[in-house]
């Protein structure tokens, strides 16, 4: 789609999207750039001189165990949050959706977490199950858990795991809400005249309509899990007991920091990038697919 | 409606979204809880559901002078850098893309779609993934410790330009044509008819960046070194000791309430905006 009518000139226009370029070369390009050949580099021992080395340090990258454990936890942790938010998401967002009084009041109520920083959610969940202080886990061991996260690494990821969802709740709960709300009455009420009940309504008619919304969110929900949960990993357990909670992002910013080879966390940032190339182009299909709707 | 009034329309939803209200406030209601005690009655495990007298005391000392061990720093200033920060990566986002829209949008000039394909394709890399090199980048420029150092990486992004690109390609080309009859230069007409237009676009995108541009976490966890330059955020992050024995949790939680007020009211207070921006940022 094109605009008809425009102004003549180029200094004017240039001058108006060099800011957003320069900040976007210097910011985006260089250094997507520098990973890039870093990863195909070999530093020496004294970091002053490197070498072309092709796809050596992704070759050594695939050997090392920790990077498959963290593409695991990567994975344990991105489904077990997407399902758990989703489907708590899903069912609040039906319920809101019903003609009961105060639903734009549970609305308001639901969707505030949405503004709670990742590390600030996880503090607030760390404060509840600490294991000596936390309220939560005094319940737990009066059950006879033996609960501890800073041990035990199925505790840990529990744990980020519910801050991580709690938080993700309320953005999945408004696009969920808005796609029931797009849903035509008389689809509904035509499926009920043919005497479907409100369980059959909702798997038949409402299910496979939601599907793109649910679709949309899936993506969105793995791109959070990868990324946006850097917070609730380093204020909560470090990426540990051990590495069980060290996610592919953690493990490219803890190696990084403690110095290690150059090459290597950039082979990392740029299998990163990969990721969410792929993850962007799966989301531009699904929006192209909603145009054609 | 075909919903007939029954238990399973009206009670059972009531129910479940009451539920949800309270496993979603729980965790703050704790944590304010936990921020009007004195430490002894949190490290005893004596913490019950009901505030303590400590209130004021708590949260005067957080504010005005920090915890004692960890960020001898005053949580106000971290408050006000967190607002620096999240102003200028609202207002810098707006800024630059409501510029690089107009022109993709009301000029035609070479390699005008190359251009655009070049800030789109920034959509795919947040700053996680190329995080070394481009703090590289910030240090060479010798931004360290600085407020442009914290901001302008996160200012550029495709999200603001699609967004007003997009917005402008609604607004009838009648429109232009009349100022261009009027004489208006591209300027004026920018000033005249596009901004005002725009409002609710801006308001709704500024709604999201400053909930982005006050919660960012990892960015200025690399790039703040000195005390006097943390976010909230980040100071929080650094109460929390790994020796349990040291952490302040009345002060730390009182930092939690803190740095989520913000984000939260400004959520509450704009709702309508908060949802347009969310909804249609959506990439």
């Amino acid at each position: 789609m094109e605009k008809r009518t425009v102004f003549a000139g180029y200094t004017l226009p240039a001058l108006l999207i060099i800011p957003q370029l320069l900040i976007t070369i210097i910011f985006f390009y260089l250094p997507a750039g520098q990973a890039m050949w870093q990863s195909f580099q070999l530093e020496d021992a004294f970091g002053t001189a490197t070498q072309f080395v092709g796809f050596e340090n992704y070759a050594e990258l695939f050997k090392k165990p920790e990077y498959f454990r963290a593409m695991g936890v990567t994975a344990v942790f991105s489904l077990l949050v997407a399902g758990l938010s989703l489907s708590l998401s899903l069912l609040l967002a039906v319920m809101a959706n019903k003609q009961i009084r105060g639903a734009g009041i549970y609305k308001t109520l639901l969707i505030w977490p949405y503004a709670v920083a990742p590390a600030v959610a996880g503090v607030l969940w760390l404060f509840m199950f600490q294991p000596s202080i936390g309220m939560v886990s005094k319940l737990l061991m009066s059950w006879g858990i033996d609960w501890n996260p800073t041990l035990n690494g199925t505790h840990a990821m529990f744990l980020v795991v519910l801050a991580a969802t709690w938080k993700q709740i309320s953005y999945n709960f408004l696009f969920f809400l808005a796609g029931l709300q797009s849903i035509p009455h008389s689809l509904i009420e035509a499926s009920a005249i043919d005497g479907a009940r409100p369980f059959r309504r909702f798997w038949t008619i409402i299910f496979p309509l939601l599907s793109p919304t649910m679709f949309y969110l899936l993506v969105v929900n793995i791109t959070y899990v990868f990324f946006d949960t850097f917070g609730i990993i380093d204020a909560v357990t470090h990426g540990g007991p051990g590495s069980s909670t060290t996610t592919l992002v953690f493990k490219v910013y803890n190696d990084g920091r403690s110095g290690g080879d150059l090459g290597l966390s950039a082979a990392q940032s740029v299998i990163l990038m990969v990721i969410v190339v792929g993850l962007t182009a799966v989301q531009f299909r699904y929006i192209e697919r909603k145009v054609n709707y | 409606m075909v919903e007939r009034r029954s238990f399973l329309n009206v009670v059972l939803p009531h129910i479940i979204l009451m539920l949800g209200v309270v496993i979603v406030f729980f965790p703050v209601y704790l944590a304010f809880v936990a921020s009007t005690w004195d430490p002894a009655t949190i490290i005893n495990g004596q913490l019950g559901l009901l505030p303590g007298p400590y209130f004021l005391e708590n949260y005067q000392r957080i504010l005005f002078t920090g915890t004692a061990s960890s960020t001898r720093e005053p949580v106000a200033s971290m408050m006000l850098n967190s607002l620096i920060m999240a102003l200028m990566i609202a207002i810098g986002k707006i800024i630059i893309s409501i510029f690089s829209a107009f022109a993709i949008v009301y000029y035609r000039f070479p390699f005008r779609m190359t251009l655009f394909w070049i800030i789109f394709i920034t959509l795919m890399l947040p700053v996680e993934v190329r995080i070394f090199p481009t703090y590289k980048i910030v240090a060479d420029l010798g931004l360290l410790d600085s407020y442009p150092g914290l901001t302008i990486p996160l200012i550029a992004s495709a999200t603001g330009t699609l967004l007003f690109r997009q917005f402008f390609m609604t607004i009838p080309d009648e429109l232009l044509e009349a100022s261009k009859i009027d004489a208006a230069g591209p300027l004026q007409f920018f000033k005249d008819t596009l901004l005002p237009l725009s409002m609710t676009t801006i308001a709704a995108l500024f709604v999201i960046q400053f909930i982005y541009g006050w919660n960012q976490y990892l960015w200025p966890l690399l790039i703040t070194t000195k005390d006097s330059m943390q976010t909230i955020v980040i100071g929080i992050r650094k109460m929390i000791t790994t020796q349990d024995a040291l952490t302040e949790w009345q002060l730390a939680m009182a930092t939690a309430v803190l740095a989520l007020l913000p984000p939260v009211a400004v959520v509450i207070g704009m709702q309508k905006l908060f949802v347009k921006g969310l909804v249609e940022t959506e990439k």
